[in-house]
């Protein structure tokens, strides 16, 4: 019999935490009690993208797409929809309730104005079916270059390409293999680097959990070019999904002879291990990252030797970043020209940002480099939720930095963004409005780099230190003028003399932040002021007297029993001296008379 | 395996995700309304899928609609071919579906003594 219907759902990591498979298995469960199970498939996928719209349902072939998806709808919708062709409408994206939904958040066509390569198969197929890896083109890219190409063309085509490494330097990814190629070791090793550490960042996720075979094929491509025999992906043990799949893919692949000896009976042999990471953010970094494969503790060494003439366990190695893998294949497929023509003329092709914030549409998209930032937060994104106004987008995470909304117009390429002092990184992408203080999200961003420090070199290890104590000063209201300078001077220092590029880029978020939002630190340390009304030793709250009606539902709430007062009888008294600036009356309050104020005289918070 | 396997496989493999291509030459759209389902709209729709799947007919998709309003015509089915005018099939059977599938879907032949409404 033929299959009328193909329903694809998402189980990207976003959608299984907010229970797609418990919506898969009640799907399946009233298909089943209709017959249906010959005509209509369910099929689970890769990540579609909204991850906020989660769990999410794509139907072909009307593609219609349903939203935030219950396991009690599923008996409604097999049966309006799936046996009688009545789509749901009150769960579909373009429903009347969505599109008063998307009126209410201002959400623009979040898929318009992507263009998906490197995710073209995320959300579309089965990732654990090779078939329909096959069915998609998958594979094909291999045989051409094992069959019809030679390793010196291969490396052609992709320098020609002008890819550059998509983990966040942008180093020219076809000079990388020319190096790895011209070693003349007996053994080299390809590296899949997936350790993706920076906070708010899953586009390497997303693609292994997604389309694992795509990686696996350009690492493949890239092991017949360059000469190795040996891969391995490091990939981090938080991705329990991504490692699983990721295995599956190398099993299925390897039991048909496309991984392993002799592959599609070409000759050549390339076998691919996964190596599971801690954890750890230095991991990273290459030199790190090769240690903890050997299964030495994940410090990096200084460089050089490149890991190109000595890498995992001294052989010759070429590393590079689970996205760049994902879109050697589709180079390979349609040539350097093509891709050359897709986004800038320095930073051609697209790029994978996970976005998220201040933003309406929180989840992965892929753009066009050379896309504004305008275009990704406002079109793409759909704006800034409760009509609040943008302040900055930080770009790169932990070692990036943030730039301002009046640089929203500034193109997405590597060297725009390192102009404005952020980079471009893995692709992590945070939105922050008014309320966000720029001070505290520095501070945030060096907990973390100072944190996950290895402690080698002083100046990352120390230096760090010492940025952040500054900082926790200036944010408890105790900076002096002098700190900024301080600060920027140490940022230099440990940014010039750190070992690996953690130190280097750890001072990144304070010194951005320094250069467009000083004014905000001035007033932290002049006014002992917090102008977002963020930083708790810098604000307190106040109870409006002619506001309050004495409803008595701030009282009960209050942690320390700060407030005292009587029904009935306004106003209510908010002790600031006990006060611990939790939040929680102000959020209770129906009539909106609990204010933060800031700056004056401080209060200490006991 | 070798290239040419892996290229066979593709073959076989792709007819499998023709639904998610949006492509197709030919559109069923089977009327599976209450009235429609009461007549026998289900057996119309299991016909179909039936005959379309033995015939590997790959550039057709099946879909079905809600109440058209015909119901004393019930089950309805629309063929839309590419390029051509819809045609409008009244008071289905298993039969007739599989007579459609040859006829009109394979042999490009609108069968004009079921068909109620041509729509250009």
């Amino acid at each position: 019999m033929r299959r009328r219907l193909d329903v694809l759902v998402c189980s990207g990591a976003a959608c299984v935490s907010a229970h797609s498979s418990q919506v898969r298995d009640a799907l399946a469960e009233a298909i089943a009690a209709r017959g249906l199970g010959e005509e209509v498939r369910l099929v689970e996928t890769g990540c579609m993208g909204p991850c906020e719209l989660g769990p999410v349902l794509l139907v072909y072939p009307d593609g219609a797409f349903y939203i935030r998806v219950k396991p009690e709808d599923a008996a409604e919708i097999v049966d309006e929809h799936f046996l009688k062709g009545r789509p749901v409408r009150r769960l579909l994206w373009e429903s009347p309730e969505a599109r008063k939904l998307a009126e209410e958040h201002k959400q623009i066509p979040f898929f318009e104005k992507q263009k998906k390569i490197v995710l073209s198969n995320c959300g579309e197929i089965d990732p654990e079916s090779l078939e329909e890896y096959i069915a998609t083109g998958g594979y094909e890219a291999l045989g051409r270059a094992l069959t019809e190409s030679t390793p010196e063309r291969l490396i052609e085509t992709i320098v020609a390409s002008g890819l550059r490494g998509r983990g966040g330097a942008g180093y020219p990814t076809g000079r990388k293999w020319e190096h790895v190629a011209r070693e003349s070791a007996a053994e080299k090793v390809v590296v899949c680097n997936a350790d993706e550490g920076d906070p708010g960042a899953f586009m390497d996720r997303s693609l292994l959990e997604g389309d694992p075979h795509a990686v696996i094929e350009g690492m493949e491509i890239a092991a017949y070019a360059v000469g190795a025999s040996l891969g391995y992906v490091y990939v981090r043990a938080e991705y329990p999904l991504a490692i699983r799949r990721l295995k599956l893919a190398i099993d299925q692949a390897r039991r048909v002879g496309l991984l392993g000896d002799n592959i599609l009976e070409t000759g050549f042999s390339f076998d691919l291990d996964v190596r599971i990471g801690a954890g750890a953010f230095v991991c990273g970094e290459e030199t790190a990252l090769i240690a903890s494969i050997e299964g030495r503790r994940g410090i990096p060494r200084p460089r050089p030797p490149y890991p190109s003439t000595a890498g995992v366990f001294g052989r010759p190695t070429l590393i590079n970043n689970a996205e760049t893998w994902g879109n050697i294949r589709h180079i390979v497929l349609h040539g350097a020209e093509w891709f050359s023509s897709i986004g800038s003329p320095k930073s051609p092709g697209t790029k994978v940002f996970a976005l998220s914030g201040k933003v309406n549409n929180t989840g992965l998209v892929e753009v066009p480099m050379g896309t504004t930032l305008r275009e990704l937060v406002y079109d793409i994104g759909g704006g800034i939720p409760d009509g609040k106004a943008l302040k900055a987008v930080q770009t790169g995470g932990p070692s990036g930095g943030c730039i301002p909304a009046e640089r929203l117009d500034t193109p997405i390429d590597y060297e725009s963004l390192q102009a404005l002092g952020a980079i471009m990184g893995s692709g992590g992408v945070i939105v922050m409005d008014e309320d966000n203080c720029m001070v505290n999200i520095a501070k945030y961003f060096l907990e973390f780099t100072c944190d996950e420090s290895c402690g080698q070199c002083v100046p990352c290890r120390a230096g760090t230190r010492q940025m952040l104590e500054i900082l926790e000063r200036i944010v408890d209201g105790r900076g002096e003028p002098e700190d900024l300078s301080h600060l920027r001077t140490l940022g230099k220092m440990v940014a010039e003399t750190s070992l690996c590029g953690l130190g280097r880029s750890a001072p990144n978020p304070v010194l951005s932040t320094l250069k467009h939002f000083e004014e905000e630190y001035r007033t932290h340390i002049e006014e002992r002021s917090c102008p977002a009304k963020v930083c708790t030793a810098l604000i307190r709250y106040v109870i409006d007297a002619e506001a309050c009606r004495a409803c008595d539902k701030c009282r009960p709430v209050c942690p320390v029993t700060a407030i005292a007062g009587s029904p009935g009888k306004p106003p209510y008294d908010l002790d600031a001296e006990i006060c611990v600036r939790c939040g929680r009356c102000a959020e209770v309050c129906p009539f909106d008379a609990i204010h933060i104020e800031t700056g004056g005289p401080q209060q200490q918070i006991p | 395996m070798k290239l040419e396997e892996l290229r066979q496989i593709r073959e076989r493999a792709a007819k499998d995700l023709t639904l998610r291509k949006g492509d197709a030459r030919v559109k069923v759209v089977v009327g599976m309304g209450t009235s429609g389902i009461a007549a026998g709209a289900r057996d119309v729709m299991a016909a179909f899928l039936d005959e379309i799947g033995k015939r590997e007919l790959t550039d057709v998709t099946i879909t079905q609609t809600g109440e058209r309003g015909l119901a004393s015509s019930e089950p309805v089915v629309e063929v839309h071919v590419r390029d051509e005018p819809t045609v409008v099939y009244g008071q289905m059977t298993a039969e007739r579906a599989r007579r459609v599938v040859v006829d009109h879907l394979v042999n490009g032949n609108a069968v004009s003594e079921f068909a109620i409404e041509v729509r250009e």
